[in-house]
């Protein structure tokens, strides 16, 4: 199965061993993600905030080249991406007049923009849609007994329209996650916000955040994260680890995206997880739980 | 033309005092009217519907010999049944009466004399162009089974039934549940008197029993409804209980030897019963039933230590379920409510913590006869929780992920459950997050007082945002909207005020009556103030909730009215309906069956063979819905015939 795929600024650079490791394990998997032939950033979810029609055009133009490519679905790996997208593709279902507006714009450019025949799809909706048998069977790790907190941060379930999953309670990644081998602990915050934007010039305002976050996952056994957004890997991953520095009491935990995850127990080369990029190494726990 | 024409009609024009008179000049008018086609007399009165104004009428019809009549007065609402009687008792047809409203048609709304006289001569003109074109017509009379159908074994249904079989009508009363007596005997206290519920509840159950003009039907459901007002053909069936109920004695000797137990649904599974049970000792019939889900014998053929113990030989696992056909004049609707499933919201740890519970449970585990004795405990480990929040407004008022109407109840029972609280558990703390107290009934507001002042419970006003247990505790975030400030509470238990949904037999009783529901589901009166609580269909009353969320007072009282308006049918032998109905002229009607779909009181049927529309007299209301809709003219309302109505407008504009 081929699906377009559009992968945001991070994807090739910070986050790069999350691209890796998705479509690796996506091609394990059968599916073949076709990185889109022109992109540019999504826009960011700025672009959904406030009332300018000129902040859409950055979603509007991936929109319309994933349209151009023949291909319905649209695969996004970034939580941000898809929530941008997503969002920017329903407003303009709903808003006829705006999507006149900006076609007329678009017109300029010789090109045709509609929010008909596209459909943005996370990576986690997409796995979750697998034969789970075949998937299951495809697992080459024995069971690990690594414990993993599922964190989804804000922007997967946020707004009710767009969510991906249940917005009180979703369970995507754990089941995910439980398919591979890995066991999953029940924690209170993980939709609550990693405090976002706020580390750039209100860092005490991400450290609470995380700080709650982290504990709490801990004290229900959490040994590592799993996420899907490289802003919430950058936020947990960093801050822990200064709060470690400033607290000897604390103790961070290694955050990882569900690909990695995945990945390693589906027996890939661990290489294309690149854990240079981690501030917190997480090798030691998994040379302990026998995943390296 | 069939119609009979009026040769002597008569108009009588009211001053009402200076109602009428300071506005519209009478002499004008008679003037104007004088020699119009067709009329007779012309004359007027300060007062026409005072006796002296009727005999005048009586009179001038007698001497005059008037065939027919033109009151012009206030609104027909107000006196057209009194003017009908006054040309009966004169000896005319009483549908040969036209009133023309030149009160608040005319008078009261204009100032100017001039264009009120004016106005007042059309108005009176149209009237008699259709009078003229008046029918004799009767009173269509129906015979009424005097015997009423009760759905619905609770408060309401119990009120009504007794309220009815005491004024000397039989009523037959269908519970769904093995015993009547519903949610409040399930309650601890009752607000704002903090009387017993099952006290002031029991008696009442017993007499319904023992009264001989009422049939109980327990474990029995309604499966088909026919017929219409005063004619209703019902089929009930009775659920297999697997126990004969004129051979127990009562006796109990099943239940206690019985090997298994499940969860009692009447303590909301905080306790076990047996498989072999009654819901809880006061139940009315006090007879046993065997829960077949979970039957040992029914399931797999073993055990029956139930039938060996038996001494009269009641035990009867071969049972079948039986249907029973009844004919009754009316119906109540009693079927009551249900509260949202906790499970169903997860946000606030329902289903997944045990010691969140809802409202029902908490007045399990405050009642004497509960599973805890009346001692408050928490479900998990039995330990007296030493602080409790309480939560409001749990799926209601929140349109956007549930219910956006009002529960009612919960402001005075959550009140209530953090005052016995506090009265138990002395060190105890109750919190209690709200929106606002809607403390609307008598006595309601000084009980709210009471709690919040003299018993310490904590008002915190705000939404909670979720839950979640941390080292042994429940953390409540949400809200004070009054500090402004998020706050989190660690409690022992949480309460959740959960919103009141109808019954979930309430969709299947308003299809079987055709009644209709609103889109929460509860059913809808047939006017929300002066008609409240009539259903929509002729015959079919509602109580209780029903129809909306109600406290255990305002239920018993429109039960009260639901059993009265019951009576008042009951009260003649034959019902008399309003002969302005519309029929249909089967030569003309070509079958298209568009009258039947605009009909909204099911008035109408299609006739498969001779292809044309037929009437149900009884229960055309005369709307008039079907003449506007019929394409060919075929169905004509009588009385208010197209050419009535072309006469008119032809009257006015001339």
């Amino acid at each position: 199965m081929e699906i377009s795929y559009y992968p945001g600024c991070s994807l090739k650079t910070s986050a790069i061993n999350f691209e890796r490791t998705a479509l690796s394990t996506l091609e394990e998997l059968g599916i073949y993600a076709l990185e889109l032939p022109r992109w540019n950033c999504c826009g960011v979810m700025f672009s959904q905030s406030a009332d300018n029609l000129m902040l859409q055009l950055a979603p509007a133009r991936v929109i319309m080249e994933a349209r151009e490519t023949g291909r319905k679905r649209l695969l996004t790996l970034c939580s941000m991406c898809y929530n941008t997208l997503k969002r920017s593709l329903l407003f303009f279902k709903r808003n006829g007049e705006k999507l006149k507006k900006i076609n007329a714009f678009l017109k300029l450019e010789e090109r045709d923009f509609s929010a008909e025949g596209v459909e943005v799809i996370h990576l986690l909706t997409l796995l979750s849609e697998l034969d789970t048998s075949n998937f299951k069977m495809k697992i080459k790790k024995i069971k690990s007994n690594l414990k993993v907190a599922s964190y989804y941060g804000c922007l997967l379930t946020r707004p009710r329209e767009i969510a991906l999953d249940g917005v009180e309670n979703p369970q995507i990644m754990e089941k995910l996650l439980e398919i591979a081998g890995f066991q999953t602990v029940n924690y209170p915050f993980k939709t609550d916000c990693c405090a976002s934007f706020q580390v750039v010039n209100r860092r005490n305002v991400v450290k609470k955040q995380i700080r709650k976050i982290v504990t709490s996952a801990v004290r229900n056994g959490a040994e590592i994260f799993a996420l899907s957004c490289p802003l919430c890997e950058y936020n947990l991953d960093s801050v822990q680890q200064e709060l470690a520095q400033e607290d000897e009491t604390f103790t961070p935990i290694p955050v990882l995206y569900i690909s990695q995850l995945l990945s390693l127990a589906l027996g890939q080369d661990p290489k294309l997880n690149d854990f240079s990029l981690h501030r917190i190494d997480p090798r030691p726990l998994f040379k302990e739980k026998g995943l390296l | 033309m069939k119609y009979s024409h009026a040769n002597r009609l008569g108009i009588f024009i009211c001053h009402c005092g200076v109602n009428i008179s300071s506005t519209v000049d009478i002499e004008t008018v008679k003037k104007a009217l004088t020699g119009y086609p067709g009329v007779s007399l012309i004359t007027d009165h300060t007062y026409t519907c005072s006796n002296p104004g009727q005999d005048m009428i009586r009179n001038k019809i007698r001497e005059e010999e008037l065939d027919s009549v033109v009151i012009a007065a206030c609104s027909p609402s107000l006196h057209e049944n009194t003017f009908r009687k006054t040309l009966e008792e004169a000896g005319i047809n009483p549908y040969k009466l036209e009133i023309a409203n030149i009160r608040e048609q005319c008078s009261w709304v204009h100032s100017d004399r001039k264009v009120a006289t004016e106005k007042a001569i059309s108005i009176i003109k149209a009237a008699v162009s259709k009078a003229l074109l008046n029918e004799p017509l009767t009173p269509i009379s129906v015979p009424v089974t005097r015997k009423a159908l009760v759905v619905g074994g609770g408060i309401a249904g119990i009120q009504a039934s007794l309220n009815i079989a005491n004024s000397g009508y039989k009523v037959i009363l269908v519970e769904k549940e093995p015993s009547i007596g519903g949610k409040m005997a399930q309650l601890s206290e009752t607000f704002p008197t903090l009387d017993c519920s099952q006290c002031i509840l029991t008696h009442r159950m017993v007499e319904v029993e023992r009264h001989p003009n009422i049939n109980l039907m327990v474990s029995s459901e309604v499966t088909r409804i026919s017929g219409f007002v005063g004619n209703f053909e019902v089929t009930i069936r009775k659920k297999k209980t697997y126990v004969n109920a004129e051979k127990c004695n009562g006796c109990g000797i099943c239940i206690e030897k019985c090997p298994r137990k499940t969860d009692s649904e009447f303590d909301r599974a905080l306790s076990k019963r047996k498989v072999i049970y009654r819901p809880f000792p006061q139940a009315v019939p006090n007879i046993p039933v065997i829960d077949g889900e979970h039957c040992l014998y029914l399931l797999k053929g073993r055990c029956g230590v139930c039938r060996d113990v038996c001494g009269p030989g009641a035990i009867e696992f071969e049972q079948e379920e039986r249907f029973v056909k009844e004919k009754v004049g009316a119906i109540v609707i009693a079927t009551g409510y249900e509260t949202f499933p906790i499970e169903n919201i997860p946000e606030y740890g329902g289903g997944t913590i045990p010691d969140v519970i809802d409202g029902l449970a908490f007045e399990r585990i405050l009642s004497a006869s509960g599973p805890t004795g009346g001692e408050i405990r928490r479900p998990s480990d039995g330990k007296v929780p030493k602080e409790v929040a309480f939560i409001q407004c749990v799926c209601s008022r929140d349109p956007e992920k549930y219910f956006s109407y009002c529960s009612k109840v919960c402001c005075m029972y959550t009140s209530k459950h953090a005052m016995l609280y506090k009265h138990r558990v002395k060190d105890g703390q109750p919190y209690v997050f709200y929106i606002d107290i809607r403390a609307g009934g008598k006595g309601y507001e000084e009980f709210y007082q009471r709690a919040s002042e003299e018993d310490e419970v904590l008002y915190i006003r705000g939404k909670v945002s979720r839950l979640y247990r941390e080292d042994g505790k429940i953390v409540v975030e949400g809200t004070d909207t009054l500090l402004q400030e998020n706050v989190a509470v660690r409690v022992d238990m949480v309460v959740l005020a959960t919103a009141i949904r109808p019954s979930q037999d309430v969709s299947r009783i308003a299809q079987l009556l055709k009644a209709s529901v609103d889109e929460n589901g509860f059913f809808t009166e047939a006017h929300p103030k002066l008609r409240p609580v009539e259903s929509m269909t002729a015959g079919v009353f509602l109580a209780g909730c029903a129809q909306a969320p109600r406290d255990i007072p305002d239920t018993v009282s429109g039960a009260s009215a639901a059993a009265l308006m019951v009576c008042n049918l009951f009260a003649s032998e034959e019902l008399k309906h309003e002969p302005t109905i519309a029929g249909v002229d089967e030569d003309v009607c070509s079958g298209c069956g568009i009258c039947i779909g605009v009909c909204p009181y099911e008035a109408r049927e299609l006739d498969r063979e001779k292809r044309v529309a037929t009437v149900n007299e009884v229960l055309c209301e005369g709307c008039g819905a079907c003449t506007a809709a019929c394409p060919s003219g075929a169905a004509v309302q009588r009385n208010f015939t197209d050419k009535q109505i072309s006469s008119m407008i032809k009257a006015i504009l001339a």
